[in-house]
């Protein structure tokens, strides 16, 4: 079929259609009048900012949602999609963001569930033995099917979820944010296989905000903005500036513009530390550093490589089983004491440490700081000022909608995390850890985040930068550490790293290759 | 006959009896768990099972057809169960009380209705109970040593839904790890987006689990008041549902550790009812309200010291909402 779909050119029938897409949740248009064709046999890319309406659209298609308008054709046919099994009758694979897998399953019954063939698991088993094991040649997704999926790194993890797709005979795959998680290598292991698969005649959709990622690897890219599809283009005649600017809809600034920095005296040092998981695993190893005021100390590395248990006994939350931490030369004790003592801290997980989802704005906006004089009178909080704190805040950092009565759960990822960074800038700290600050924000957002970074740097501040984005840590750090396996692997200045080193010493590659 | 061994015997006998409801409970539990549904319920489902077999059982004079009114009503307390927690998203534990605190109203009101005595339905019409099974040869080889008294006394004699408990529990076993519903029902319980992913129906799963689970809590109320006893009280299950919980959660949600746990809550009560007036030395006559307390006293010690790992099914207790 690839061999055909090649030669019969471009006026083929589309592998898939999606025609006058709409749809609404309460007020809220996520698809006005979407269209879409995916030719057969090609790498479609659908980039667009975090509520463009990607992710819904792509839930339409696989049956999650069903849409108020429009219509749906797979290879040419007009197809009701209702649920996850019309769409996987009808050929259509997904892998999904957060991985749908059973965790203390194995492989192997993660495979099966859904396509057991039959009441005993038995005969099921041994079929899918061997149709998995030719579908693993054939596209090179090795895995070990009887490996149980909680062990697995997350890559893997990823593989059984394309694996799962191809056993129940998807012929389109869709990949919701497929690269989130990975190290370069894994993406472009990724890639390899998406790849692979065009090779074989399948079709892939791939939804991503990353523009690297779709120059890299698709035919063709579609374009998403409110709700809307904005251009379609070949990928080869298209550059990532043309793409930011569509998605965004006016020119973005995808480099961080910065002077050189005028560090100052140290405001946080670290000696050898070492610092143990919740199962008395030292998840930092003998890692000692200086963080100078006016500059961003940025630390590379692939997730769960230690640095957020780093960032946390840093902080204060989780107690180091040797070294020492220096705030301004005094120790520092707990998160409480850390705070008045000027440290601002925005965590990885914003979900789960920065806010309290079931909050309202105004109240995560003073969270960790409400003891402060200003907030305070005779024990009780100043509600009217708080509020109208939070309402400059959000003006200010452009938190929308801007309602200091939402819940913080009902606010967009970029938008609480505005939030976090709103409280956490503006009480003004000396030193300022980040982890991960733009994961799961759009670009314009991003590019306001560094833009606020840079100018707290300039100001004076000391910043310590963790991201798992090894193109954010270049452009915004003026050094850089790479972590792995919780040690320190190598520092460079920002103006000498280069990509490919620090990948290398990412995977742990110390050796001095040039 | 050595006489310390006919104590033990009859010891592992009663324990097989009281084990019996907390068994088919915890089974019932395992089903429901396992599919992320909390069934705090398994206390109400059993009662109405008691009270709607007794009533059966006593107006037909036929001991089947108290059990399947047994099953019939705790099947339908389970569809109102499933309604409000699986189809409205309610909360399981506060819909599952609900149900067990109106049970407990609604047995002896329409028991005293119906019947005019005190809430209490008596079993007495000819052929309304579950009499006991004498096993091929017991009486035959009674003599034979060892041997006979056991066959004989322990595996002889029970009435027939004590042997369908112990028969379910390697069945329930094979269909959890063995059959495709089991594949998708421990998937459900730990992942149901994955289920949901898959093409299946999450909903349409939780409500099949909860129906058997029914089925098997109906059959535990009917063995209370038409096989184990000969009449409905007014709460009768005095707490069984909530042991039998607390025996799977002993048993982390496995049908044969589970089993264990049911035997060693059952053993401590029949060991309780054997010390009940019995002089001990030194300590004299141990008031009967301290022994009765031995089983749950048990159940306390073990959750809070030896489970301390026990790792429930991911989902449990949260209704299913699709992202956003």
């Amino acid at each position: 079929m690839g061999a055909e779909a090649a030669a019969a050119g471009v006026d083929e029938t589309p592998a898939v259609e999606l025609r006058g897409i709409c749809k609404s949740f309460g007020p809220v248009q996520a698809n006005r009048e979407v269209d879409l064709a995916v030719a057969a046999g090609t790498i479609h890319g659908i980039v667009g900012e975090n509520g463009a309406g990607k992710s819904t659209l792509m839930n339409i298609l696989y049956g999650f949602y069903q849409p108020d308008a429009g219509r749906i054709l797979v290879d040419g046919r007009p197809r009701r999609i209702r649920s996850p099994l019309d769409a996987i009758r009808a050929g259509i694979g997904m892998v999904h963001q957060h991985f749908m897998l059973v965790e203390p399953f194995t492989v192997l019954e993660n495979l099966l569930l859904g396509a057991e063939g039959g009441f005993t698991l038995e005969a099921g088993i041994a079929r899918a033995r061997r149709e998995i094991e030719a579908i693993e040649r054939d596209y090179g997704l090795e895995v070990d099917l009887d490996a149980v999926v909680r062990d697995l790194p997350v890559g893997v993890q990823q593989r059984v979820e394309i694996l799962k797709a191809l056993f129940r005979g998807a012929h389109i795959l869709v990949l919701d944010e497929p690269t989130g998680v990975l190290t370069p290598q894994e993406a472009d292991h990724l890639f390899r296989i998406l790849e692979n698969l065009r090779e074989q005649g399948r079709t892939v959709v791939l939804i991503t905000h990353k523009l690297r990622e779709i120059m890299a690897v698709t035919d063709h890219v579609s374009v998403m903005r409110g709700g809307r599809m904005v251009a379609h283009r070949r990928t080869s005649e298209t550059s990532t500036e043309e793409l930011a600017e569509l998605m965004v809809g006016r020119k973005v600034l995808l480099r961080v513009e910065k002077g050189p920095a005028r560090p100052g005296e140290p405001v946080l040092e670290v000696a050898g530390l070492e610092v143990r998981d919740d199962f008395d695993v030292p998840r930092v190893r003998d890692v000692s550093f200086t963080v100078r005021a006016g500059e961003i100390l940025g630390i590379a590395g692939v997730a769960g490589n230690g640095q957020s248990e780093l960032l946390e006994a840093l902080a204060g939350i989780r107690r180091p089983s040797r070294g020492r931490i220096l705030l301004r030369g005094r120790p520092v004790e707990d998160a409480a004491r850390a705070r008045a003592r000027r440290l601002g801290h925005v965590p990885e997980d914003r979900l789960r440490m920065g806010l309290v989802r079931s909050f309202t704005a105004w109240e995560n906006a003073i969270l960790g700081y409400q003891r402060l004089a200003g907030y305070l009178r005779g024990g009780f909080l100043r509600r009217r000022r708080m509020i109208a704190g939070c309402v400059d805040w959000m003006e200010r950092y452009d938190v929308r909608p801007r309602d200091p009565f939402l819940h913080a759960a009902d606010f967009s990822g970029g938008n609480q995390q505005k939030l976090v960074l709103a409280r956490e800038l503006e009480h003004d700290p000396d030193l300022l850890l980040v982890g991960q600050p733009t994961r799961g924000v759009d670009i314009g957002a991003i590019e306001f985040i560094h833009r606020r970074l840079v100018a707290m740097r300039d100001a004076g501040k000391a910043i310590l930068l963790v991201s798992v984005e090894l193109e954010e840590v270049m452009s915004l750090a003026d050094r850089i550490l790479v972590m792995f396996d919780g040690r320190i692997m190598g520092e460079m200045a920002a103006e000498e790293a280069e990509e490919r080193r620090l990948g290398l010493l990412m995977a742990g590659v110390t050796a001095e290759a040039g | 006959m050595n006489d310390l061994f006919l104590q033990v015997l009859l010891l592992a006998d009663s324990t097989l009896r009281l084990a019996t409801p907390l068994v088919l409970a915890a089974l019932a539990g395992l089903f429901s768990e396992r599919s992320g549904v909390v069934n705090i319920a398994l206390e109400g489902k059993m009662l109405g099972g008691a009270f709607a077999a007794a009533a059966a059982a006593q107006l037909t004079g036929s001991a089947f057809a108290g059990l399947f009114a047994a099953i019939g009503f705790a099947v339908f307390l389970a569809l109102v169960h499933g309604f409000a927690s699986i189809t409205n998203r309610g909360d399981q534990v506060v819909s599952g009380m609900a149900l067990n605190i109106m049970v407990a109203g609604l047995g002896p009101t329409l028991a005293d209705a119906w019947f005019g005595q005190a809430g209490r339905i008596p079993v007495t019409a000819e052929g309304a109970r579950f009499r006991p099974l004498t096993l091929p040869f017991a009486e035959e080889i009674r003599e034979v040593p060892v041997i006979g008294p056991i066959y004989a006394e322990l595996l002889s004699g029970h009435n027939i839904l004590v042997y369908l408990a112990l028969l379910a529990v390697p069945l329930v076993a094979w269909v959890l790890y063995r059959s495709r519903f089991g594949l998708r029902l421990r998937a459900v319980g730990e992942s149901p987006e994955a289920v949901d992913t898959a093409g299946i129906s999450v909903a349409w799963m939780r409500y099949r689990a909860l129906i058997v689970a029914g089925v098997l809590t109906g059959i535990a109320g009917a063995y209370l008041s038409v096989a184990q006893n000969a009449s409905f009280l007014r709460d009768m299950t005095a707490g069984k549902g909530y042991l039998a919980l607390a025996a799977l959660i002993f048993g982390k949600w496995r049908p044969l550790p589970a089993l264990l746990a049911c035997l060693l809550f059952a053993f401590a009560d029949a060991v309780q009812a054997r010390l009940q007036g019995v002089e001990v030395p030194l300590v004299g006559t141990i008031p009967t309200e301290a022994i009765q307390a031995i089983p749950y006293l048990l159940t306390i010690l073990l959750l809070a010291g030896f489970v301390g790992r026990a790792v429930a099914p991911k989902a449990i207790g949260q209704p299913y909402v699709k992202e956003r």
